[in-house]
């Protein structure tokens, strides 16, 4: 299976070096990090979380969004998503890995990463997230070979991987889950404080994780000569439209809340976000942006002329992504340490190092996604018999 | 010692075959010294602080402060975004978040409260440690293992006081001109970079039995100022003062228990 990845194009060859040269960058900016500390980055004693787990949010929801594939194929027997169950499989695979490197590039005591392994803390949701993240990367790692290699040698995959991909399912839920609980149970947190946090994270997931991949289908159409199929993508569509409903349904509960509340604590963080807290507003276009998005995806989505057509749905996709990302890759982290313990704010954002090094794990993530989508396609390819 | 090398390395040898660590090689080589961890704790010892503000002015909190950071040898950073602090003063409304008022005096809101670790009852820093390297001690104190620490600063998230410090650079090189002398006292280590810090209640001074460094440099200008003392003690200085005064603590509702009592 190996070999698909290393016969390719031209286009195919200098995307790869282009991803090389980014994740060396990061590298570098890494290295400056590691030898001079996390001082390199905007945080501080006020923010002490930042981009980093912030990314590590926003990317175990993509990969917990795989499973919109899997479910409706596996348990609900939905034959038009049978072409591409790998592909969110592989999303998955690579959308961990980025999460396990955002943590590690976050801790500054990287060589002794593994004491969260040698010295097990239940009580620790770090070591939960820790956990479920490293099992849900095996499970789709061994699902995902598994089925493609029987689809390659044309016979059905073994009884066993069918329960793997059961188990597979209620994961992905659990890691979202797992994720919303290492910040809705810290006292003194009023934006993270919050119920319907784990809600709201598995609704953006499901939301933002299949819009990701309608795009990376349009992306393999035009690439390659295998065709996900209109009817996946389009029911696919019908999925984000229904999470990204109930997704600003969740924030519009959040608003009622803490403004009919009139609880200052519960304000004061989306005040912050939305039209700034002593004197501070380094976020309030950024939310701004994402509420625009959010009503450009709403109405691409829910008219059902345009969410039919292809061009147009994949606008509306691109509003989902750049929407939720901002509201969980930027504004939830910032927003749950402001104000501060103090009632103080503290300004933060990320350093041109912190980017770079964010910079170079993304593009990390997208080099094992590209190599990964190669495989899949090649052998889906093979198996339509359109290989040359 | 009277072992030449060859005692040490078949004493090492045997202790590591049989299976028992290099702590018992330890037992056999210097007999009487344990780890810091076996120090034996006072049964049923529970500790807890009180300070009385109208016995502080800034030159007292100054005293303390200084008395603190040099004693653990906490650098001054000279930039706030990376400071490391273990005890410090602000406002009332800061402290007390929730509980200020418009009509309030002047004098109560700019007091000068010492702030520090609460050493909780039920700290949630310890429930969310994915090492340990924080944790709760028999006699109340939230200690720490910098050497386990991993820099995660969950502990950081879940501190709802702003009690913990991160070293977000490497402590040894702080500023020279802010700095003279570090690291002051020898006896006590300084932190690698990358892992979380704070108050620890001078556990070390307590195992000497002496008084937290800040308490005894507050008593040296007023008695009443600071008290520390066992809470699980009805006799103790500090339970006679909590029954003598009214005391307030930080962030109470939030169920952590804090064990630092404020007279105001």
């Amino acid at each position: 299976m190996l070999e698909k990845a290393i016969k390719g194009e031209k286009k195919y060859w200098g995307w790869l070096a282009f991803l090389l040269v980014l994740i060396g960058i990061g590298l570098a900016a890494y290295l400056y990090q590691f030898f001079v500390g996390l001082k390199i980055t905007g945080l501080s004693r006020d923010v002490s979380w930042g981009f980093y787990i912030a990314q590590l949010t926003y990317l175990v929801g993509v990969a917990a969004g795989g499973v919109m594939v899997v479910l409706p194929y596996y348990l609900h027997d939905y034959k038009a998503f049978g072409k591409i169950t790998i592909l969110g499989e592989f999303l998955a695979i690579a959308a961990v890995i980025m999460c396990m490197l955002f943590v590690f590039v976050d801790v500054g005591q990287p060589v002794r990463i593994m004491n969260v392994a040698l010295h097990p803390t239940p009580n620790s949701i770090l070591f939960w997230d820790f956990t479920v993240l490293s099992v849900y990367l095996l499970l789709n790692v061994v699902v995902g070979w598994n089925v493609l290699s029987a689809e390659l040698k044309d016979i059905h995959y073994q009884k066993w991987v069918k329960f793997l991909i059961y188990v597979s399912i209620p994961w992905a839920f659990s890691i979202h889950t797992v994720t919303a609980f290492l910040y809705q149970g810290l006292p003194g947190r009023h934006y993270f404080l919050t119920a319907i946090m784990a809600a709201r994270f598995l609704s953006s997931a499901f939301a933002a994780g299949p819009a990701i991949l309608i795009l990376l289908c349009l992306i393999v159409r035009k690439v390659s000569r295998f065709d996900p199929g209109k009817e996946a993508i389009r029911t696919l569509g019908g999925i984000v439209t229904y999470a990204f409903i109930i997704n600003v349904f969740f924030f519009l509960l959040e608003l009622f809340t803490a403004f009919y509340s009139q609880i200052p604590g519960h304000m004061h963080p989306i005040v912050f976000l939305f039209s700034g807290l002593h004197g501070v507003d380094t976020l309030v276009p950024w939310m701004w942006t994402a509420a625009g998005f959010t009503v450009v995806a709403l109405i691409l989505l829910v008219v059902p002329s345009t969410r039919r057509n292809l061009d147009t749905l994949a606008v509306g996709c691109g509003a989902v992504i750049i929407a939720t990302w901002i509201d969980k890759g930027l504004g939830l982290i910032i927003g749950g340490f402001t104000p501060t313990p103090f009632e103080t704010v503290t300004p933060y954002w990320p350093t041109l190092p912190e980017m770079a090094v964010s910079v170079g794990v993304y593009a990390l993530g997208f080099f094992i996604l590209t190599v990964l989508y190669k495989i899949a396609v090649g052998i889906k390819e093979e198996a339509a018999g359109l290989s040359t | 010692m009277g072992l030449n090398r060859r005692d040490f390395l078949r004493i090492a040898g045997l202790s590591a075959l049989a299976g028992l660590g290099g702590k018992t090689a330890f037992e056999i080589l210097a007999p009487g010294e344990l780890e810091a961890s076996e120090v034996p704790l006072p049964k049923g010892v529970k500790w807890g602080m009180l300070i009385n503000m109208h016995k502080f002015d800034d030159a007292l909190t100054k005293k303390c402060i200084e008395a603190c950071h040099k004693y653990h040898n906490v650098p001054n950073i000279g930039n706030p975004k990376e400071e490391v602090k273990w005890i410090w003063t602000d406002s009332f409304h800061h402290t007390f978040p929730g509980q200020e008022n418009e009509y309030q005096s002047e004098d109560i809101e700019e007091m000068p409260f010492l702030l520090l670790c609460n050493h909780c009852t039920n700290p949630p820093c310890v429930r969310v440690c994915p090492t340990k390297a924080t944790f709760k001690r028999e006699d109340g104190i939230v200690a720490m293992d910098m050497h386990r620490c991993i820099g995660c600063r969950y502990c950081m998230a879940a501190c709802p006081y702003g009690s913990r410090s991160f070293n977000w650079g490497d402590p040894r090189l702080a500023p020279e001109a802010l700095n003279p002398e570090f690291p002051q006292n020898p006896d006590y280590p300084t932190r690698s970079k990358g892992v979380v810090e704070k108050c620890n209640f001078c556990a070390e001074r307590l195992a000497k039995g002496e008084q937290p460094a800040c308490v005894e440099a507050a008593r040296e200008e007023n008695e009443e100022a600071m008290i520390f003392g066992d809470l699980g003690d009805p006799d103790s200085e500090i339970r006679k003062a909590l029954r003598e005064h009214y005391t307030i603590r930080r962030k109470p509702e939030l169920g952590t228990g804090p064990n630092v009592f404020y007279v105001i």
